[in-house]
Parts: C-alpha cells; sequence; structure tokens
C-alpha cells in the first residue's frame, strides 16, 4: 500500500475535490454501515419528517453486513456487498447530505449523475475480504435497527480502512476507464449491467 | 449393505462448513498467486495483494474469508450400498448446516418466502441439496458455501442448435461484462452446455468443485476451456472490475447430450472466494 492517501471523516470538499477514479485511500474515523432494508427505513422517516437515528451530512455509508462476532472481538468478518442494490435509494441519500459510500461493483447511470451533481465520492472496498478489513475496525456499536440483525445500522470507528476511489465528484467511472485500458478483445462492451446482484 | 448413522453426516457437515468459510483451497490461492505476476495493472496487482493477504489472516485468526457465508450447497455422491441409519439424510444435512454455522460464527442468510416475507430462517438452513447415486459403499460430502453476489450474476439460454461453439462463447463473455464488479472477479466460470435447462445450470455449477488448472477429459471440451479462458481474459474487467488482466481464474466446461432442437448453456459465477470442501464417510 505504497501510495494511499490518508483521509478522515467526515468528508470535508476539499478533500473530494482532490480524490479522482483510481485512488487508493485509507479512511479513518467513524463510518456507518446500512444495507437494504436500513436504507428502506431511513428513507421512509426521512420521508415522514422524522429525526434519522444518524446526521447523513458530510458521512460514509458503508454497505456491509457482517458475520457475527467471534467473543472478544468487536465484529466479525465485513467486507463489503454489491452496492447495485442500493441504487434506487442513494440519490435520495445524497440529496440528505451523505458524502461518501463504500460498497462493491459498479453504481447506475443515474446514481453516477447523483454522486456528481452532490459532490459526493463512491468507492470500492475490495469484496471478498472480510476477514482483512475486519483489522482495520477498532469499534462497532449497534445505533439503530437492531431488529434487523447483521442488517442493523453500526456506527464503526476505522482506522486506515483500505478502499479505491471509482465514482468521483466530476463524474469519472474506474471501472468503466479500466476496463477500456486493459481490454484487448474486439467485442464492443454491452450496455449497462446485469440486473441483481 | 454398509451402515453409515445420520449423527456422521451431521457431524462431518457442521466441520465441513467451518472450514470451507475459512481455508481458501490451496489450488485457488495458488492460481491468484500465478495472476498475480502476469496481471499488467498496478491497482489490480494491489487488489490481488489483498486478497491473498486476506486469506491469510482468515487463516490465522479464525475469521470467515467473507462476510457472505453464502447458501450452503452440498452435493452428495451417495453410494448405492450404503444405508444411512437413525434419521433421514436430508435432515442430518440441515442439522449439520445449523450447527456450523452457529459453532462457526457465520452469516445466516436465508430467506424464507422469497417472494414475500423473506423472513431469515435464522440458521442458514435449508441448505440447497443435490444427490446422486453412484456405485459403491461410500458417502462423498461436496461443500459449497456460495455468496450471493457471485450467484446472482449466473444465467442461462437456450440458444439455435447451429449457433454452436460461437453462441458459447459469446454467452459467457456478455455474462462477464454484464457482471463487471458484482462477481467479484477474478472468478472460476462453471459453463453447462446441453442437456435441458436444469441440467445445463446443475452441471455448470458442479464444475466448480473441479481443481482450477484441470482440463476436461474430452480434447474437444478442453479446447473450449482454453478458448473461454483466453476470450474472458481479454475482457479487461480485471479484478474487482478496477481494470487488469486477470478476470478469470479458470473456465470448466460441462456438457450432455441434448435434445436435437436445443442449444442450453448455463454459466454458473463464483467468485475468487471460491470455497469448497468435501469429506468421505
Ligand atoms: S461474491 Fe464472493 S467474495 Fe464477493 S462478497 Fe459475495 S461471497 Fe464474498
Amino acid at each position: 500500500m505504497s501510495d494511499s492517501i490518508a483521509i478522515t471523516t467526515p468528508l470535508t470538499d476539499d478533500v473530494i475535490e482532490r480524490l479522482k477514479p483510481g485512488d487508493h485511500v485509507s479512511i479513518s474515523g467513524v463510518i456507518y454501515t446500512a444495507r437494504d432494508a436500513a436504507h428502506k427505513r431511513l428513507l421512509e422517516m426521512a420521508e415522514r419528517g422524522e429525526q434519522l437515528p444518524l446526521e447523513l451530512s458530510g458521512q460514509i455509508v458503508y454497505y456491509v453486513g457482517p458475520t457475527p462476532p467471534r467473543p472478544g472481538m468487536v465484529i466479525g468478518s465485513a467486507g463489503p456487498t454489491t452496492a447495485m442494490r442500493l441504487d434506487p435509494y442513494t440519490p435520495r441519500m445524497l440529496e440528505l447530505g451523505l458524502k461518501g459510500i463504500i460498497g462493491k461493483g459498479g453504481r447506475g447511470a443515474a446514481v453516477r449523475q447523483a454522486i456528481a451533481s452532490n459532490h459526493a465520492v463512491y468507492f470500492i472496498a475490495v469484496g471478498g475480504t472480510g476477514a482483512l478489513l475486519n483489522r482495520h475496525i477498532k469499534k462497532a456499536e449497534v445505533i439503530a435497527f437492531e431488529d434487523l440483525g447483521t442488517e442493523a445500522i453500526r456506527r464503526l470507528e476505522v482506522e486506515g480502512f483500505p478502499a479505491i476511489v471509482v465514482n468521483d465528484c466530476r463524474g469519472g467511472d474506474l471501472l468503466e476507464e479500466g476496463r477500456k485500458q486493459f481490454r484487448t478483445s474486439d467485442r464492443p462492451i454491452p450496455a449497462g449491467q446485469a440486473a441483481g446482484g | 449393505m454398509r451402515e453409515i448413522p445420520a449423527a456422521a453426516i451431521t457431524d462431518a457437515i457442521a466441520k465441513l462448513a467451518v472450514e470451507a468459510t475459512h481455508y481458501l483451497p490451496a489450488d485457488v490461492e495458488g492460481a491468484i498467486r500465478a495472476a498475480r505476476a502476469t496481471e499488467k495493472s498496478p491497482l489490480a496487482v494491489q487488489v490481488i495483494d489483498e486478497i491473498l493477504e486476506n486469506a491469510e489472516i482468515a487463516r490465522e485468526r479464525m475469521l470467515p474469508l467473507c462476510q457472505d457465508t453464502g447458501t450452503a450447497v452440498v452435493h452428495v455422491e451417495l453410494g448405492q450400498e450404503v444405508h444411512v441409519s437413525g434419521g433421514y439424510v436430508v435432515d442430518a444435512i440441515n442439522e449439520g448446516i445449523r450447527r456450523g454455522y452457529a459453532e462457526g460464527y457465520l452469516r445466516k442468510s436465508i430467506a424464507a418466502r422469497p417472494f414475500s416475507a423473506r423472513t431469515n430462517t435464522g440458521d442458514n438452513t435449508p441448505g440447497v441439496i443435490h444427490f446422486e447415486i453412484v456405485p459403491g459403499d461410500e458417502l462423498k460430502l461436496m461443500f459449497m458455501p456460495k455468496g450471493g453476489g457471485c450467484e446472482n450474476m449466473s444465467r442461462y439460454q437456450n440458444f439455435l442448435p447451429g449457433m454452436g461453439r460461437k453462441a458459447v462463447i459469446d454467452f459467457v463473455c456478455e455474462t462477464v461484462d454484464l457482471a463487471g464488479g458484482n462477481p467479484c472477479p477474478p472468478l472460476i466460470i462453471g459453463v453447462g452446455i446441453g442437456g435441458t435447462a436444469e441440467k445445463a445450470m446443475t452441471i455448470a455449477k458442479h464444475a466448480l468443485f473441479r481443481p482450477v488448472g484441470s482440463r476436461h477429459g474430452d480434447a474437444e471440451a478442453a479446447e473450449l476451456e482454453d478458448e473461454l479462458f483466453a476470450a474472458v481474459n481479454a475482457l479487461g474487467v480485471g479484478p474487482q472490475a478496477v481494470g487488469g488482466t486477470t478476470t478469470a481464474l479458470d473456465v470448466f466446461v460441462e456438457t450432455h447430450p441434448t435434445h436435437i432442437t436445443s442449444l442450453p448453456v448455463a454459466v454458473s459465477m463464483q467468485c475468487h472466494s471460491a470455497r469448497t470442501r468435501q469429506a468421505v464417510l
């Protein structure tokens, strides 16, 4: 991890400004976990004008559903889940002030646009490295929706959490650019993404 | 006739569940290491390094390789001379899953009532269990904790019979391109050709138990495997889709004779966390 960029949360506009697709970052500070069910509830609360259990402004949400911790550990294996499943919720989350997202895989066109227009950033952590990522999580505490189990919202304190910038605030997309750069096949890249994930 | 107690099957499955989710098979790890040496993208090399380091940490600290400890897929080769005593074999397997997922601190990811309530069953049961009756008096348990990210990118299509191998190659490449980073490349890809729809998917999935680097015994199928492997790695998707020359660690083809009107093709996608483990009773 020779040239990783150290960043801290909450994210400020000038930090976001400096990040570009392909940058390797090490994140320290507080991040929040949320998956499908938690997003649904959060946005329903926002819709009803209720106070959210976390302040989204400037924050990073990590799409993860960890394994249960072994005794003595703060959390279990904790790698990213497929981000595309959260696409329906993401533009609204960004409008509510969210500035960073960590997941895996690409985002749909509407989300990429919303990331740029809200001056935010989408990172991936390496999918399938939940044991490695566990080491960078120093504290974990359920702060909302405990009944959702692995999908509850957790407040994580992270140190040097490794991630890669995929979509930056200027509309760049590492996955699109990377594939073009290393493609030796004559096949045209099909439009869109597979559904599901 | 040989007696195998149901309790022995439960014990074996519980052990397989814990081991499979913590220890990356040596052939998979070796293939990832080999890919690192040929990968052209520095960022992709960094991704591969994190994957290799993860395997080490998982082993040493007894942490699951991935938080998605999957659907418990179990393929059973049941010798026809075996008699399972003291319980129903399916119950014994599900009890093993229940125990393994509890004792191993594994994630329970199974939702009952898939199109409605989707309530978590709480113990990762039921498994998806396949039986094959084979000659002999042994019972072989093949365990695969199958992650959702890659499983959801699997695909099936029937082609016009005359479309032949080109249809297969185009379909596999399209599947990998559309899936992008969702199935966590580098991938292992099982391709089932022929039979019926469910036969094609079953043999495609079963191919994922093959050791990485192995080739089909039939020369024509082996040649197709090589061609598919090269075609997929030319797509540039790369590890975690960041761009690179390592998109697949291997591609396996399995075939079955098919109806004169059909050319079924199934693609079963497996992530780099290619967790399988077997036991023979
Ligand atoms: S696709 Fe595989 S490595 Fe990726 S999150 Fe799912 S189980 Fe883990």
